[in-house]
């Protein structure tokens, strides 16, 4: 990893498992923050949808995005509505296979400035060979406070991450 | 039964929380959960009637899906 980021927080879920992951009081000393996620949750199919929040707000989010399934592509607006960002299919479902976690990375430029926050993301849940939901964003929160924390959320029907999930928030600073 | 918990880090002091989250919050999942399975329901649907018209094309063809993939390879 280059010199320029550092780990600022992680979490690994364990035994009983995680509604949400919640990063706060994220400090604004870097220029931009990376979320790195490894995620397998409770819901019963295989490509689960991850939303993502910021500073607990539940409005004022849109993304566009492409996905596919290694057989066809498609592209959405919105796809889970405007109460949360969209990361795209990153969590294995109960459905997946035992030991497959999603694997997603979502990238937010200038979190601590004062200009609506657009964020990227890219996500994929492979099943050992058999299927594969990958998916990018686009994302944009209106909203012109800084990021000063960060919710990951189940949006596929899964209502908890299972244990050995794992989320990585990252600062990077401009060299 | 308990509601489900949910983890908090702190990036500050790196304190980590399992916190119970409350009804309000339960609530919300359930309903998220209840979307994604109507939009799931949806998206079946729309596969499967797109199945369908692609069955009855064919067979107006008087062809099967084997032989258009032979026709095609």
């Amino acid at each position: 990893m280059a010199n320029t980021f550092e780990l600022i927080a992680s979490s690994t879920v364990g035994a009983g498992g995680a509604a949400s992951i919640d990063f706060t009081s994220i400090p604004n000393t870097f220029t931009d923050l990376c979320l790195k996620l490894s995620v397998r949750d409770n819901n019963g199919f295989q490509g689960d949808d991850l939303g993502i929040r910021f500073n607990s707000s539940s409005s004022g989010y849109s993304a566009r995005t492409l996905y596919g399934s290694g057989s066809a592509a498609a592209s959405a607006t919105n796809p889970n509505g405007t109460s949360q960002g969209f990361i795209g299919p990153a969590s294995a479902g109960a459905n997946s296979g035992a030991n497959v976690f999603g694997n997603s990375e979502v990238y937010i430029p200038n979190y601590a400035g004062s200009t609506n926050k657009s964020y990227s993301s890219d996500a994929l849940t492979e099943y050992n060979g058999t299927l594969v939901y990958m998916g990018f964003v686009a994302g944009l929160w209106s909203n012109t406070a800084a990021i000063t924390s960060i919710t990951i959320i189940p949006l596929g029907g899964g209502t908890s991450f299972s244990q050995y999930s794992t989320a990585y928030l990252y600062g990077v600073k401009n060299a | 039964m308990p509601n489900p918990t949910r983890i908090e880090i702190n990036c500050e002091t790196k304190e980590e929380k399992i916190i119970t989250l409350t009804d309000a919050e339960v609530a919300e999942l359930a309903y998220q959960a209840e979307l994604a399975a109507e939009k799931k329901a949806e998206e079946e649907a729309a596969k499967a009637a797109l199945e369908a018209k692609k069955q009855e094309v064919l067979a107006k063809l008087g062809l099967t899906s084997d032989e258009v993939a032979a026709l095609l390879a």
